[in-house]
């Protein structure tokens, strides 16, 4: 069971092998044998998560439910639950218990899944290790003196580890994508504006987007199901008809025109990496598909646009933590601009500190232009690229990240070694287009490699589609890492 | 471009976050490393490029939806008041602003 597909648990469940409550005690058993090691989650309320199991119970012996109904999801604690706290990984929101939930929280509870916890991430999903979180970092279960990856590694490490069927996760620049790749898992960044960002804890509003992780391309398409959707809450969620992610998962790669951005297949790239995605290529034009050689001109200056307009976006938003409505404040302020600036020092971290300044110096008074202005008119060329590419394929594919799990520690000191790691997933962030990772194969190290694969606005069906007709021939997305043995 | 101590501590004013003289030149040195990889953008060629704010554009293309401007929410200040760090008579308290 720990090892299943969510349609295996779905049939499991609905031909009453095993109960909700059978299946949510498996996995908090599991979760309470390796969260030591590992710390994926910040917050596990078992009462909750059984009470949730038996009210699925209830509603499948009634001959009631759907597709999720019974299967434990855990959240990333960037998600507002009613009644749990949400820390995200800070200081600042440590004891903060949200009096609402999330969209996606809503969608998953009207799909009677059952909530198993809350996920570690890096404080306000800032860091791409998840080494800044408040309540410490992630373990990678394929080798624990290593990082999972982050925003979202602490959903991507519970993936891994099967302390969790799936899990649900926040990409702003490759979030959901990048932690996927490092720890071995499937995960996908939805077009912007498909997911509601209502009650997701904000760090940059015209890039954070809310997506699925799993182990499979079929089970993303389960959950995006449930997670995506119209909702007036949000103004920049799109209105348009639901869709049926699952709907292209059968589909034949014939035609399927595969483009390779030149500038992914580069200098810098660990060669194991580039070894992996290679094969996986080839097997794909094995299959009928069509390699396209394309070119992303401006790719070298996507982490450049990505760091000034995120961090720009990034102080606005976090100027909202003050001491004063919610989250923690100083004690004994001796005026408004001391309980500001302490409560604001004492609650967050190292880097979001930085990312804060940073942001609050572009947009400054006499750099404004310079620096936020003309990175937006960058955004745009950044953009352009793949229009024009999208003229010549259907997809783009190239690796995740430009190398594997890294050592804990490795990077933690130099913050721009940490963000140019995310050079080939902030492009599709900044055009909000769709983006896939799935597992294709391992390092020299044994360390999973990702391959990624960008669609076009609302190509979805298209990318899970592709990466599904690859785990169908492959398996490398059910091997169990060996720090985590089943 | 490359920020000086008196940058820092305006930025940091500007940011309302208390630093420290030692966490401040701490923090110089790797602000500087970060405006180092962005400046590389100063030398793009953006004439005539119009600035692109968000990716929805290309998605909504008639802007951002506006609501009908009526009340939607429904009155729920107790329960957003309690979770605040300090309230009273259903005020937030902060320390006093006018002497």
């Amino acid at each position: 069971m720990l090892n299943a597909t969510l349609a295996e648990l779905a049939s499991a469940l609905a031909a009453k092998r095993i109960s909700s409550v059978e299946l949510t005690t498996l996995f908090l058993a599991r979760i309470a044998a390796l969260n030591g090691a590992l710390n994926a989650f910040i917050t596990v309320d078992e009462e909750r998560s059984l009470a949730d199991a038996r009210a699925a119970d209830a509603l499948r012996a009634r001959g009631e439910g759907g597709a999720l109904t019974g299967i434990p999801i855990a959240h990333k604690d960037i998600y507002c639950t009613r009644g749990i706290r949400t820390t995200c990984g800070s200081k600042m929101l440590a004891n903060f218990v949200s009096p609402y939930d999330a969209h996606v929280i809503e969608r998953f509870a009207a799909a009677h899944a059952v909530l198993l916890g809350k996920t570690n991430m890096d404080e306000f999903a800032m860091g791409s290790s998840n080494e800044t979180s408040y309540c410490g970092p992630v373990r990678n279960p394929w080798d624990l003196q290593r990082v999972p990856g982050g925003s979202s590694g602490g959903s991507a490490a519970a993936v891994a580890a099967r302390m969790t069927p799936a899990a649900t996760g926040t990409d702003t620049g490759g979030s959901i994508r990048q932690p996927a790749a490092l720890a071995g898992v499937s995960g996908l960044k939805p077009t912007y504006g498909a997911v509601s960002r209502y009650g997701m804890v904000a760090f940059a509003s015209s890039l954070d987007q809310g997506g699925p992780l799993a182990k499979s391309a079929a089970d993303l398409a389960l959950l995006m199901n449930a997670m995506a959707g119209h909702d007036t809450r949000d103004s920049t969620s799109i209105e348009r008809p639901a869709e049926d992610y699952t709907r292209s998962l059968g589909r034949s790669l014939a035609g399927l025109r595969i483009g390779l951005p030149r500038e992914y297949f580069a200098a810098g790239v660990e060669p194991d990496v580039l070894a992996r995605v290679r094969e996986t290529v080839a097997w794909f034009e094995s299959q009928g598909a069509r390699p396209v050689e394309i070119s992303l001109a401006n790719t070298r200056l996507a982490v450049p646009v990505y760091y000034v307009l995120a961090l720009a976006e990034a102080s606005s938003n976090l100027s909202r933590f003050d001491g004063v409505r919610y989250g923690h404040r100083a004690s004994d302020p001796q005026d408004l601009l001391d309980l500001y600036r302490r409560t604001r020092a004492e609650g967050f971290g190292a880097e979001v500190k930085r990312r804060i300044l940073i942001g609050t110096y572009v947009l400054s008074h006499g750099y404004y232009d310079a620096y936020y202005l003309q990175a937006q008119k960058v955004r745009r060329l950044i953009t352009q690229d793949f229009v024009q590419a999208y003229r010549e394929c259907d997809v783009i594919m190239g690796p995740t990240a430009p190398g594997t799990a890294f050592p804990i520690g490795a990077k933690a000191g130099d913050p721009v070694q940490m963000y140019l790691g995310d050079i080939f997933t902030v492009p599709a962030s900044l055009a909000g287009l769709p983006a896939i990772s799935v597992p294709c194969g391992f390092d020299s190290r044994g360390l999973p490699v990702g391959l990624q694969i960008t669609g076009n606005h609302f190509a979805e069906a298209t990318l899970l589609g592709a990466a599904h007709r690859y785990q169908q021939a492959h398996d490398w997305h059910l091997r169990v890492p060996k720090e985590t043995p089943l | 471009m490359s920020l000086s101590p008196d940058q820092i501590e305006r930025i940091a004013r500007l940011a309302r976050i208390a630093v420290s003289p030692s966490e401040a030149e701490e923090l110089r040195v790797q602000l500087n490393r970060v405006l180092d990889l962005v400046d590389q953008l100063q030398s793009i060629d953006t004439a005539g490029i119009e600035p692109m704010s968000h990716a929805l554009e290309a998605l909504l293309p008639s802007g951002q939806r506006l609501r009908p401007d009526v009340v939607s929410e429904p009155d729920r200040r107790a329960e957003f008041q309690g979770v605040a760090p300090a309230v009273d008579a259903g005020l937030y308290l902060v320390p006093k602003v006018i002497e």
